[in-house]
Formats: C-alpha cells, sequence, structure tokens
C-alpha cells in the first residue's frame, strides 16, 4: 500500500492527454509527421491552420478512429488502442478501447445523430447500451442535459425535423450523456448555415466555463482566441507554432502562423 | 370467344380444379417461407462473414457466393434430392427442396445485406463506436435498423422471386402448385383452365408479399427516413 502512494504521481499533474511522436499515413500520403502535445485537465485546446493540415487527423487519432502509423496517445496516463506487451506494442481488443471511449466525448462536423432514434433517444443510447443503465434517473439526466442545450421541448422530435444547429446542439448533450472526461469538436460548426453557427458555439463555451476538458478543431479564431488555454497552429502535418492565445494571434513568432491568420481574418 | 366456349364446357371442372390447387398452394406457401428463413439467416451470416476483417472469412464466404450463385438452381435441386441419394443420404422432397433454395437464397440475400448495411452513412457507425460501444453493439443498435430499411425492397424482390422459383420444386417432386397442376393436367386434359388458376393463385399470393413489404416499410417510415 505504502509503496503505491509513494509510486503513484498526484492526479493533477497527469496529462489528461499526452501525444507522442504521432505520425499517420493513409497509404503513401504522410498526414501527421510527428506531432506531439500535451493537454492538462480542465484545458481547453485550439487546432487550428489550413484545410489538409492534419487537425482533423490528429482529433481522430486521440479516440482511435484513426490508429496510428507511429507514436501513442496516453489518455490520463493509459494508451489508447494498444497494450504494452513484455517490449511491444499490440492492438487492445475492440472491448478495453470501447471502454476507453466512453470517457472521450466526440463532436462530428456532421453531426452523425442517428436518424431511426428521437432526440431523447439518440441522448439515452449510450447510457443504456453500453453503460447498461435505466430507469427514470436517467430520463431525467437526460432531459436536464437537453435543458442545458436548449432543446428539451423538440425531445421527442426526429434529427430530420431539426435545424443543423439544433442538431449539433443535440450531438453534443448526447455526447456529455456519457460524462466524459475529455470533449473532442471536430468543425462542429463547419457544415452550419452562418446564422445558426452562435448558438453551438454558444453551448460549447458554457461547457468550457463548466471546466470541461476540451481539444477543439474551428475555422473559428475569434470562438479560439476567447474560449482557449493554448492554440495549435498546425500545417503540414506538424505543429508549427502553439501557445496562449495572446501569443499565436497578435504575437507569433513563425511567418506561416502570421500568414495565414492574415488570411483568415481580413476578409 | 373460342376460348370461353372451351372453358364453359370445363366449367363443372372448377370446383375440383380450385380446391386441389388451392391446398397445394399450401405447400407452395410454406416452402417459400421457410426457404426464406433459412435464406434470411444464413444470407446475415454470409454477409457478416464477408463484412469481417478476418481473410478467412471472408474467402470462405466468397467461395461459397459464388458456387451458389453461378450453379442453375435446378442443377441444385438435382444434386441436393438425387445426387445426395446416390451416396446415401435420401432427404424428403420438401426439405432438400428447402435447403436447395435456401442455400441459393442466402448467397443472393448476402449481397443485399452486405449493400444495405455499406450504404448506412459511415458517420454512424463512427458515432456509435467513439461513445464506447463495441462492432456488435453498434451493428445491432445503430446500424442494422437503418440497413434493414435499406435491404427492404430487395428482401422484398428475392420473396416474390422466390415464390415463383418454388414452381422448379415440382422437378423433384415436390406436391406443390405446378406440380398438382401437371398432374390434373393429365387426368382431366383441361391445361388452359388449370394453368389460369395456377396464374391466378401466384399473381394473389406475389401481391399478398408486395403489400406486406409495403406495410413494413410505411412502419419503418416511422422511425424515419436515414440523414443524408
Amino acid at each position: 500500500m505504502s509503496a503505491t502512494l509513494i509510486a503513484s504521481p498526484a492526479v493533477d499533474t497527469t496529462e489528461r492527454v499526452r501525444i507522442d511522436g504521432l505520425h499517420k499515413s493513409f497509404g503513401s500520403h504522410h498526414v501527421l509527421k510527428g506531432i506531439d502535445l500535451d493537454v492538462m485537465p480542465g484545458q481547453k485546446v485550439s487546432l487550428i491552420g489550413p484545410s489538409g493540415s492534419g487537425k482533423t487527423t490528429l482529433l481522430r487519432c486521440v479516440n482511435f478512429l484513426e490508429t496510428p502509423s507511429a507514436g501513442h496517445i496516453l489518455i490520463d496516463g493509459e494508451a489508447i488502442g494498444e497494450r504494452h506487451q513484455g517490449q511491444r506494442w499490440q492492438p487492445m481488443a475492440g472491448r478495453e478501447l470501447a471502454a476507453m471511449r466512453v470517457n472521450i466525448g466526440m463532436v462530428f462536423q456532421r453531426f452523425n445523430l442517428f436518424p431511426h432514434l428521437s432526440v431523447l433517444d439518440n441522448l439515452l443510447l449510450g447510457p443504456r447500451k453500453v453503460q447498461k443503465r435505466g430507469g427514470k434517473d436517467l430520463i431525467d439526466e437526460g432531459r436536464a442535459l437537453l435543458t442545458k442545450v436548449g432543446m428539451d421541448e423538440k425531445r421527442n422530435a426526429f434529427p430530420d425535423q431539426l435545424s443543423g444547429g439544433q442538431q449539433q446542439r443535440v450531438a453534443i448533450a448526447r455526447a456529455l450523456a456519457m460524462k466524459p472526461r475529455l470533449m473532442l469538436f471536430d468543425e462542429a460548426t463547419s457544415a452550419l448555415d452562418p446564422e445558426l453557427v452562435g448558438e453551438v458555439l454558444g453551448v460549447m463555451r458554457k461547457l468550457a466555463e463548466e471546466g470541461m476538458t476540451m481539444i477543439i478543431v474551428t475555422h473559428e479564431m475569434r470562438f479560439a482566441e476567447s474560449v482557449s488555454d493554448k492554440v495549435v497552429f498546425m500545417a503540414d502535418g506538424k505543429i508549427v507554432e502553439e501557445g496562449p492565445p495572446r501569443q499565436i494571434f497578435h504575437d507569433a513568432k513563425v511567418e506561416r502562423t502570421r500568414g495565414f491568420l492574415r488570411a483568415v481574418l481580413e476578409h | 370467344m373460342a376460348l370461353l366456349t372451351v372453358w364453359a364446357h370445363s366449367l363443372h371442372y372448377l370446383p375440383y380444379f380450385i380446391r386441389v390447387l388451392c391446398v397445394s398452394a399450401i405447400t407452395t406457401v410454406l416452402l417459400t417461407a421457410s426457404a426464406f428463413c433459412l435464406a434470411f439467416v444464413l444470407g446475415f451470416l454470409l454477409a457478416l462473414m464477408r463484412l469481417s476483417r478476418q481473410a478467412g472469412f471472408k474467402l470462405a464466404a466468397n467461395v461459397y457466393l459464388e458456387i451458389f450463385r453461378n450453379v442453375p438452381l435446378l442443377t441444385q435441386l438435382f444434386v441436393l434430392y438425387f445426387g445426395l441419394e446416390r451416396i446415401g443420404v435420401s432427404l424428403p422432397a420438401f426439405v432438400a427442396a428447402t435447403l436447395g433454395f435456401g442455400l441459393n437464397g442466402a448467397a443472393m440475400l448476402s449481397e443485399v445485406f452486405r449493400s444495405s448495411i455499406n450504404g448506412v452513412d459511415p458517420g454512424q457507425r463512427e458515432a456509435a463506436m467513439a461513445m464506447g460501444m463495441t462492432w456488435p453493439t453498434a451493428l445491432a443498435t445503430v446500424v442494422l435498423p437503418q440497413s434493414m430499411r435499406l435491404a427492404l425492397p430487395a428482401l422484398a424482390n428475392f420473396a416474390i422471386g422466390l415464390l415463383k422459383d418454388t414452381s422448379l420444386a415440382s422437378a423433384v417432386a415436390v406436391p406443390e402448385l405446378v406440380f398438382r397442376a401437371k398432374m390434373l393436367v393429365s387426368e382431366t386434359y383441361q391445361t388452359n383452365l388449370i394453368y389460369f388458376i395456377v396464374a391466378v393463385i401466384y399473381l394473389v399470393l406475389s401481391l399478398l408479399v408486395s403489400r406486406f413489404a409495403a406495410a413494413t416499410d410505411r412502419g419503418l417510415g416511422k422511425s424515419r427516413a436515414a440523414l443524408s
């Protein structure tokens, strides 16, 4: 007992996400070329950069929707998708990987709500099928989450009866229903009509203020600046520059970063 | 006009024909239903094997598919009924026919199931897996409910085709519609009237199948069409 107490580090000092020498290739196309990145508990990290820079691929590696070609990702100190056995890394069993993914919520560009289920059933499917929960408590909990994203009135509607902004808010609530410790946002507002972007960013901002750990791939620069603790600028599969939002947006060291920001902010 | 006169002459046979043919239609329906169930279950398993990442499963399913898809149905029935009898396995005609249509249909339906599962937006599977579902759970709760809707028109087509194909079973002496019709013809020589009744019975049964499919589609429709 005392030995483990000495050996185990205090929880707060463990990175929520530690990305270590990550490479990813699709065939001969080398998309990620050695990414190292740490995200501490409660931190909000925005990934920005031109299309094709590898932001989305990086995000999808964090919950192992993409299998890295090299490198490792640790979630709260535990490698995701693989197990260290003896001297070698072995792929994790599907069941183990699924258990780790419960702690990682993901919000997709195209919402990916389940079209055959009502809004409330979309929310409760995960808790019911994965966590084997049920009963009135769960329904109350689901409705509380829907209230939080302003969608409780639509709980019996089906996804195709909702606007894009409403669907995305439901998708955020659905991810939160699993009580994740980390939320991944993959261009959550890119598929929305401009007038619907605000309502989704509002929900994300609220979540950030509550202390959720978030990794956000986004083209909304003002949102990234106001909500992030750290902004990471990526280009050509590498991290070009990272730092506090003030530094990246107003005092970037690298010309590539300044050029990108000039191009996106000036139109 | 001439046809009507001929039929008027043979009208006193009508109740007898209808009675015999309707009874044999029950055999046709039972054969269709049992073969459909076998084809459905086996076809689904084959589709899962073909979608599996295990090369062995994939290969086995593909070999099965190519054999059963490319050998004529009648030949398969002869092999199951007469061929197996030669080597000492004598199956009752109805069982041999169920197996024949079922094994052959499984090859057809595996293709239907595979393409309908692939037809569901990959984002659906990803969303389910990202929230911590294993692939079997994601398949059962998210992918299949949507793919079955996509598969329904092809399933209805298959069922109607199967219903009519069961007439081939007359070649291995299953007492279904066409087999009985042939017997009635050799008994009474009323070819036209008999085959007219047979045609009407097939038509009515086929229409029932398509009505059933349409009703199922409407039922599933309440749970909403797939998003683009």
